[in-house]
């Protein structure tokens, strides 16, 4: 019996012998990956709140009102192509130079919020 | 109950939210609205029939109630999760002033609300939603038809919140302050609707052949149904006369001028079909609807018909 | 930067080990061993088709919600759940997989989801009793993700946690209400609740004993308890509420444990739990073919989308 991990979310699911994606050949090309950062109210930076796909820069737009904002009036949203993100490593170690570091992580780096954002 | 789930103070700094939702209401729905008119000032207006209003009200809220049903449905069947949850927005925000408009038309007119068994806790408005025959139903038929594909759905949210944009901008100076505000919320709302349809309308029309061919078949579909929702009925051209309500056929430059710019947009010409007739000359200002929407009526009151006495 | 001062992958690891044992986050470009990612991967993109499939058994009494009220609740929770999918689906791309190959997984049949929504919804007192200990469980195995060492899953688990415990709320306060109305509404919440306690117990998974991998987990930091712990603290935390509400829990061994501090209670039916998990439950196929038929037929819509912004593209170029 495969085993089972209560931390699938909604309840367990099996943690071995389940593909993880690796030689799928999607059918269809997939829309581009979009980073969106939210400004909440005014005098708060926009931060980075998480990502959505979309065909283009206005599609991203609408799904970034529609998917992390819930129709909140009054803030302000930025979308970005997560392909035009330059991004540093967290750490020195960057794998994108370390031998066995060839792997695909595609995302940028999240931001951290510094402690004083939410109360400037 | 939840008190579990609290983040500690280490949490919060990880937590990119914690400056941008700010108040509960931004989590979920169902937290902040018993009364829907609380605040609202009910009056009627000076020298406005009470049952004009309340019937012009019902009209109203009709089509945002029909039309909020159909684009529910497209719930978990949507083309991709983005366009899943704007959809969902889209039914909410009528289901929002459905509720407002029906709660707006048994304020003014009791008598338009059924009666219910004693001891029905339901409040005016569900009592209207949820036990009035489809014939009692006063919304243009474009907003009953059964779902057809993407395209479909894309004119039809686009033709209603053109219409209902037109109509909305323009009934923000009521006389009546309850429909006055709704439309003041709804403006932005049907914008939004508006725009997320007119989008779509232009991608499928310039995207592939396949999507084309759809988007022109379903605009072919729908067109006839566009002029009803320009034509005057007897209630509310004496909603307008007395200043609480639009004259439809007032709107229709407006909104034709709107539509022709997006048509433009996706090269589409416009259709050419003509109107659809009614029955003995009645539509669905009228009562007079078509085969779906009593089917629709049939599920969507299901639950709340088995239990009148229930408190939900 | 230059390729000479690339660090020996000896020492990657022992970075990424100190990271883990220091409690920081592990972050998509740092490096991780490929044993971490494929269990991240699979543990993240299934809680995410969990979501995604969960919108299913709530979602078709959108159309017959009792009340206006109602109906808009229920509308914008089945959103929420689209919305995690969303947000997870995200953090699983940051581990180099793409959301539609997720989705190809999943409707092939090749990663799964909670068998809980392989159970059909046969009253609209089942609404309330999938916020009520649907999510609830899915709380206790969430909240502690909200602290995993992945920092992307991590992040998208407090935002997941705050919006279910709004559901959990309103699914406690539907059946609430429905116990204060008629005969029949009571009858209708018992008999919900009596369908729906055991499967909530088979969502912590199989006892700890039938779970040899837990141990990896737990030292990665992917897994924060185990599924006998989580079980517990589900079926303490129920226990009071189901009083409150006035439901019986259909376990008769159930009872407090003075000694353990805990409630004792009954082992669900892990055969039928298993058939889930193979297949073979009782809503597995409709759940599959509707997930597929929606997918199916958004392709041309995703096609044209992509198409149009290629044009688009061609013509600013």
């Amino acid at each position: 019996m495969s085993e089972l991990s209560a931390e699938g979310g909604h309840g367990a699911v099996p943690l071995k012998d389940v593909p993880t994606g690796e030689g799928v050949t999607p059918p269809e090309p997939e829309w581009p990956l979009y980073e969106v950062f939210v400004r909440g109210k005014r005098g708060l930076n926009h931060v980075h709140v998480g990502s959505l796909h979309a065909a283009d820069d206005r599609m991203a737009l609408l799904h970034a009102r529609d998917v992390y904002t819930r129709r909140n009036e009054g803030v302000s949203i930025w979308v970005v192509r997560a392909d035009a993100i330059t991004a540093s490593s967290p750490d020195e170690k960057d794998p994108m130079f370390a031998p066995s570091g060839d792997k695909v992580y595609r995302h940028p780096t999240f931001y951290d919020i510094p402690d004083n954002v939410p109360h400037m | 109950m939840a008190d579990h789930v609290h983040t500690t103070p280490e949490d919060e700094h990880d937590n990119a939210y914690a400056g941008l939702l700010v108040n509960d209401a931004h989590w979920a729905f169902g937290t902040d609205f018993e009364d829907p008119l609380a605040g609202v000032d009910t009056t009627i207006p000076e020298g406005v029939d009470a049952p004009t209003l309340a019937a012009y009200a019902l009209m109203l809220g009709d089509d945002a109630l029909v039309m909020s049903h159909r684009i529910s449905e497209w719930t978990s069947n949507a083309p991709d999760l983005e366009d899943d949850i704007a959809l969902s927005n889209i039914s909410l925000d009528l289901l929002g002033q459905a509720r407002l408009l029906l709660a707006r038309a048994a304020k003014a007119d009791e008598s338009v609300v059924p009666r219910l068994p004693d001891g029905s806790p339901a409040p005016p408005e569900d009592a209207l939603a949820f036990f009035r025959e489809a014939h009692d139903f006063r919304n243009v038929r474009l907003a009953e038809l059964v779902n057809g594909d993407f395209a479909e759905a894309t004119v039809r949210v686009l033709l209603f919140s053109v219409w209902r944009l037109a109509t909305f901008e323009r009934l923000r100076s009521s006389r009546d302050h309850v429909l006055a505000a709704v439309a003041a919320k709804g403006v932005k709302e049907l914008a939004y609707h508006r725009d997320y349809s007119a989008r779509w309308f232009v991608t499928l029309a310039q995207g592939t052949d396949e999507s084309r061919r759809r988007l022109l078949a379903a605009l072919d579909e729908l067109w006839p149904l566009w002029p009803e929702l320009f034509d005057t009925h007897p209630v509310e051209a004496a909603a307008a006369e007395s200043g609480v309500g639009v004259d439809p056929a007032s709107v229709r430059e407006a909104a034709e001028g709107v539509l022709d710019q997006v048509l433009a947009a996706a090269d589409v010409p416009r259709p050419e079909a003509s109107r659809r007739a009614g029955v003995l000359g009645r539509t669905g200002r009228d009562g007079m609807h078509g085969e779906p929407l009593s089917r629709m009526l049939a599920e969507m009151q299901s639950v709340a018909r088995a239990h009148p006495r229930g408190q939900w | 930067m230059t390729l000479t001062e690339t660090p020996p992958a000896r020492d990657l690891e022992a970075g990424f080990e100190a990271t883990i044992a220091r409690n920081e986050r592990i972050e998509p470009r740092d490096w991780m061993p490929e044993g971490y990612r494929k269990t991240l991967v699979r543990q993240i993109a299934q809680h995410a088709h969990s979501e995604i499939i969960g919108m299913q058994p709530e979602g078709s009494w959108i159309t017959r919600a009792p009340s206006l009220r109602r109906k808009a609740i229920l509308l914008a929770k089945v959103q929420d759940e689209a919305g995690h999918g969303l947000y997870l689906y995200s953090a699983a791309e940051t581990l180099g997989v793409s959301r539609l190959e997720l989705t190809e997984l999943l409707i092939a049949g090749k990663q799964k989801y909670s068998s809980i929504f392989n159970y059909p919804t046969l009253s609209y007192a089942d609404v309330g009793t999938i916020g009520w200990l649907v999510d609830g469980a899915a709380i206790c195995n969430q909240v502690p993700l909200c602290r995993t060492s992945y920092g992307p899953y991590g992040r998208a688990m407090i935002r997941v946690c705050k919006e279910e415990s709004f559901h959990q709320r309103q699914g406690y306060e539907l059946l609430a209400t429905m116990m204060r109305g008629t005969d029949e509404q009571r009858a209708m919440v018992q008999e919900s609740v009596d369908r729906f306690w055991w499967p909530a117990l088979m969502m912590f998974g199989p006892p700890d004993d039938a779970s040899p991998n837990t141990a990896q987990s737990m030292a990665w930091g992917i897994k924060r308890h185990t599924n006998d712990e989580l079980r517990q603290k589900f079926v303490d935390m129920s226990v009071p509420q189901a009083e409150a509400l006035g439901v019986t829990l259909p376990d008769p061994e159930l009872r407090w444990n003075d000694e353990r501090g805990h409630h004792d209670f009954g082992q669900p039916d892990w055969d039928e739990f298993m058939e889930g998990v193979k297949g073979n439950g009782p809503c597995n196929a409709q759940r599959m073919a509707h997930r597929r038929r929606a997918h199916e037929d958004g392709a041309w819509v995703r096609e044209a989308a992509t198409a149009y912004a290629a044009k688009q593209r061609a013509v600013s170029a």
